[in-house]
């Protein structure tokens, strides 16, 4: 399906973060692994020689701004990924590019200096310093940038505010409950102001009802803040809810990528498929996506829907009514009509 | 089930076993025939290994020079450093200052109360550990206050202190070495693996030699003893920081000396404190050993009770080092738990340094008006040593009938014959006894290895002490086992007494070893029936504790099915629980053993006739070489009893693999 409206994004920029032909092949190093034909190399070859490739060929761009979220089942490198897009794990081959600058070459002292004012990561499991309370740990980037304390702790009281954690700055790691612990998590991300903004499944160690919480406050933080993201998730929902775009990632390959609405209408294989299956489509799709333009014979009938809306949101007006349905944008002009036969095939997922 | 002698194993293990059998025959038959010197070991064969040991080090020591400055007087310049904080801390807990000599010396500056320091200890037990603690705390130091034994305390205190501070930064630095490199982790543990097994005793002698008698050789031996276990909890405890942790540290921008200090270290700290807490422990447990080369304190008084047979004021200072060693191990082990899970302070609490720092100023003004808070008043001074005294002479008088004739019996008709049948078995029979097993066990490579540590004790001259300590050995862990495992397995199915059973087995093992020795002494005299005892006395514990553990290990579905398919409590125990239990019960077993070793050296004070005793003859005559090579042969013979057990371990639990995967096979 053509989607003729633009994201609304700065394409002509750099963007924030780029990466092109990355590999991780556990067990080789890059001399042995280009010798012994780089990403040429078959699975059995792999094999034959005891390594495991658990990154091949992974290349994107994420905009400023942008939510990436990249989505796998368990083992299929996601952790990998993000971990070579900061030089946690020194990539076998490819490039990444921060802001236009290649952070494979950078010296290690350049390195120190870019993870120290560029990027912010929240963990799995937390990785909270367990001898260092609320106000201490959300202090530490800022501390080991040698920050003074005084400057360092009023930030990061700000930061502990933001978050919703006031009152318990004086609180140990242990003190706290799991869904308190990654807010502290993400506080401490946050404390040095970075660009871009890792998450590693920050929200798979929490009970259901916390995690829904956490993410919407994610989402207000994201309303709010605009960091370039990369969050690594293996709930589709999750991903569904927060995501700008997806990349979906099977045994260490990148195999598609797209907003929602692009995995769900338009699955590349057969494993996107049967990941997106389960999804209401309704919840996904948008106004824009059946969207067609004016014609003479429309006429402005009692409803109107603006062309960001999901499906499910507008259902029963679009669903209550003969007319087509005036779209406006986000500033009240009409940019086109919805049909209702349109949206009910749409939903029946035969379009 | 249970031993699994099914159809198609017995055929090998019958053969494996008819191998065996031949070999052990053809060895008798063999050593009684074959030449004379197959049975007794023959001059040629020994060497004065001792005497070279003794001259390359006395050499080492004397003549040898680096820099130009001879080993000796870098040695001794190194003691009188470590004499510094000694003399400090003394100077502060226990004796104050003094001016004016000779006669009228007068003390210019008290020490700190002892209304000072315990309450410290107290208000810090409280602040770690709750009312509990610190009733515990003052239960002790009140103790040491009523029964006169404070200032001595605080003399052992002081060496404590200073030796653990030492241990922990030489610990702290030589793990993070380590930690950093596999090369270096490779040779420390080598080195601190030989160090454990060699006998305390055996430090004191070439320390004696390069340090000279005093305090600070005494802190030097206590060092090189409770290093080990700091070591090694430091490189477990930063090999165990969460890679995750790791990460966080490099991504906000760590630099690798941030990265240690900020992220790994701190994270660390709950298990590098067990460490501390074992170091603390080994520490007061060298406290009277140390003593022998010149530490003052309570264990001085204990060594100096033990020597003149004065049961009673023994047990007093015996009762002090145990006092002490209670307060600082739970006290430490309550900061080891902080330090894992901090705690916020509630608004209004103080930090805990400036309510001690009050503490101190408070008291010490009351010492200044009240002088009883300063030093306990001698007339109120308690004495239960008279009790003691009279309760042997009593036991002497009444029922030394009955303990001679068993002590009488159990030497002539059990120790007595056992030791003379190894000291005349032949050398090569029991040699070639332990090859055998041990190829039974483990294969060839064991076999060689258990072979050239008994064929090296040979070169030694040390053959016959070696087989006395053999004897006292396998009588005290049979018998600390045949006692001990029951205990345990009572224990192990009433679950209501197992956290009691902990609590006085913790207890047992902070005593140290010569406590052991004064209830035996008190029963049976010197000799080798109270060496016995008292070594029992102290391997039981880890019998007792594993046989509780393996037995109520065993998964609860195998004991359902024992149930289902109708076995009696005896069935049960026997296919069922043993099995799965036996590694845990042979670990225990090796616990046992190594901790039969150690008491075993010291019971030497005490009048047996084996390496212990050559060990304190040479500490006593300063005979360098003799003391540590017989120190090496004790080492060897646990080190061959220490890889026999872990091979059978290791043997015992694929056992129950092999027969699992049968199961899963039918
Ligand atoms: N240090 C390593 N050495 C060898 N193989 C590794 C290493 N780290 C990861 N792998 C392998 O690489 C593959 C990808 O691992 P990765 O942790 O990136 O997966 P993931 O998608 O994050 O999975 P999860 O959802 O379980 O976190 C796995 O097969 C894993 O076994
Ligand atoms: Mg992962």
């Amino acid at each position: 399906m053509a989607n003729d409206i633009p994201v609304s994004q700065d394409s002509n920029d750099v963007p924030m973060l780029s990466c092109r032909g990355i590999w991780k092949v556990f067990g080789a190093n890059k001399s042995k692994f280009e010798q012994s034909g780089g990403s040429d190399m078959t699975d059995e070859e792999l094999l034959a020689r005891g390594w495991t490739a658990a990154v091949r060929d992974a290349s994107f761009d994420v905009a400023r701004g942008e939510v990436f979220v990249i989505m796998g089942l368990s083992g299929s490198g996601k952790s990998t990924v993000v971990r070579c897009l900061s030089r946690l794990i020194e990539p076998t081959s490819g490039e990444v590019n921060v802001e236009g600058q290649d952070l494979l070459a950078a010296s290690e002292a350049k390195l120190l200096k870019i993870r120290r004012q560029k990027m912010g990561m929240v963990f799995q499991h937390f990785a909270l310093l367990p001898n260092r309370d609320v106000l201490g740990n959300v202090a530490f980037p800022l501390q080991v940038q040698d920050v003074a304390r005084s400057q360092r702790e009023e930030r990061a009281r700000e930061m502990i505010s933001l978050v919703g954690l006031e009152g318990r700055e004086n609180f140990f790691p242990g003190e706290l409950s799991g869904g308190q612990q990654q807010r502290v998590g993400i506080a401490r991300s946050l404390a040095s102001d970075p660009a871009i903004w890792f998450l590693d499944e920050p929200f798979s160690a929490l009970d259901p009802l916390i995690r829904a919480d956490l993410q919407d406050e994610l989402l207000r933080l994201q309303d709010q803040l605009h960091k370039t993201t990369v969050f690594i998730t293996h709930d589709l929902d999750e991903s569904i809810k927060i995501a700008d775009r997806i990349a979906i990632m099977d045994q260490g390959r990148i195999v598609q990528i797209g907003s929602p609405e692009e995995l769900v209408l338009n699955p590349a294989n057969d494993y996107v498929a049967r990941f997106v299956k389960n999804v209401p489509r309704s919840k996904v799709v948008r106004v824009s996506n059946i969207i067609r333009s004016a014609t003479s014979a429309d006429v402005v009938g009692d409803w109107v829907v603006n062309i960001n809306d999901r499906l499910a949101d507008v259902a029963p007006r679009i669903g209550g009514s003969t007319q087509p349905i005036a779209v406006q944008d986000d500033g009240g002009v009409t940019v086109g009509y919805v049909d209702r036969d349109k949206f009910v095939r749409i939903l029946a997922g035969s379009a | 089930m249970g031993w699994a002698l099914t159809i198609d194993n017995l055929p090998r293990l019958a053969s494996s076993s008819v191998k065996c059998a031949v070999a052990v025959i053809a060895l008798v038959l063999a050593t009684s025939v074959g030449p004379g010197w197959l049975s007794t070991i023959p001059d040629w064969l020994v060497f004065p290994i001792s005497q070279w040991v003794g001259d390359s080090l006395t050499w080492f020591a004397r003549e040898a020079s680096i820099g130009g400055l001879a080993v000796q007087e870098i040695t001794r310049g190194f003691a009188e450093l470590i004499n510094k904080p000694i003399e400090a801390a003394v100077v502060i807990l226990a004796d104050g200052l003094f001016s004016g000599s000779g006669l009228d010396i007068t003390q210019s500056v008290p020490p700190f109360s002892w209304l000072a320091i315990g309450g410290v200890a107290i208000i810090a037990a409280y602040r770690f550990g709750g009312s509990a603690l610190a009733l515990t705390t003052c239960i002790c130091v009140s103790f040491l206050v009523l029964f006169g034994l404070w200032h001595n305390a605080m003399v052992t205190l002081s060496n404590v202190l200073v030796s653990v501070t030492i241990a922990t930064l030489l610990g702290l630095a030589l793990g993070i070495w380590s930690f950093r490199s596999a090369h270096v982790e490779n040779v420390t543990r080598g080195i601190m693996n030989v160090m454990q097994t060699v006998p305390i005793f055996a430090y004191l002698i070439p320390t004696l030699l390069l340090f000279g008698y005093g305090p600070s050789a005494a802190v030097v031996a206590t060092v090189a003893y409770a290093l080990p276990p700091m070591v090694h909890n430091t490189v477990l405890a930063l090999k165990s920081v969460p890679a995750e942790t790791v990460e966080c540290g490099r991504m906000t921008g760590c630099s690798r000396r941030q990265l240690l200090w900020q992220v790994q270290l701190p994270t660390a700290l709950a298990k590098i404190a067990v460490g501390l807490n074992q170091s603390v422990m080994m520490t007061l447990n060298m406290v009277i050993i140390a003593s022998m080369i010149g530490a003052g304190g309570l264990g001085f008084d204990v060594l100096k009770a033990l020597r003149k047979l004065d049961i009673g004021a023994g047990l007093e200072a015996g009762m002090g080092i145990v006092a002490l060693a209670i307060v600082l191990d739970r006290i430490s082990q309550a900061v080891a738990k902080r330090a894992a899970h901090g705690k916020h302070r509630e608004p209004g609490q103080w930090p805990l340094w400036r309510l001690l720092g009050l503490w101190i100023v408070v008291a010490t003004g009351i010492a200044l008006v009240f002088d009883p808070t300063q030093a306990w008043p001698k007339d109120y001074v308690i004495s239960t040593a008279t009790f003691w005294n009279d309760l042997v002479s009593w036991i002497n008088r009444e029922l030394y009938d009955v303990l001679d004739a068993f002590r009488t019996f159990a030497l002539l008709q059990v120790m007595r014959p056992f030791r003379d049948a190894l000291a005349v078995a032949p050398w090569t029979l029991m040699i070639g006894l332990l090859t055998i097993g041990a190829y039974a066990l483990g294969g060839a490579r064991l076999a060689i290895y258990c072979a050239a540590l008994a064929f090296a004790i040979v070169l030694t001259g040390y053959w016959i002490p070696a087989m006395n300590s053999l004897y006292l050995i396998l009588i005290s862990v049979t018998l600390a086992v045949i006692m001990g495992f029951p205990i345990g397995f009572w224990l192990a199915s009433r679950s209501r007494y197992q956290t009691a059973a902990n609590l006085v087995l913790d207890t047992l093992q902070t005593l140290p070893t010569l406590v052991y020795l004064l209830p035996a002494v008190m029963l049976f005299r010197i000799g080798d029936v109270s060496a016995v005892i008292a070594v029992i006395l102290y391997a039981m514990a880890p019998a007792i504790r594993y046989g509780m553990v393996g037995m109520s290990q065993v998964p609860v579905a195998r004991l359902e099915a024992a149930q289902i398919t109708g076995c009696t409590g005896w069935q049960t125990l026997r296919w069922i629980r043993f099995p799965a239990a036996l590694p845990t019960l042979l670990i225990g077993i090796n616990q046992t053993i190594m901790m039969a070793f150690s008491m075993l050296i010291i019971a030497a004070l005490i009048g047996t006739k084996d390496l212990g005793q050559e060990i304190l003859i040479a500490l006593n005559r300063s005979l360098v070489g003799e003391g540590i090579v017989a120190g090496l042969c004790v080492a060897c013979l646990a080190l061959i009893a220490d890889a026999l057990l872990k091979a059978g371990a290791v043997r015992a639990s694929t056992h129950g693999h092999k027969k699992k995967d049968q199961e899963h096979g039918e």
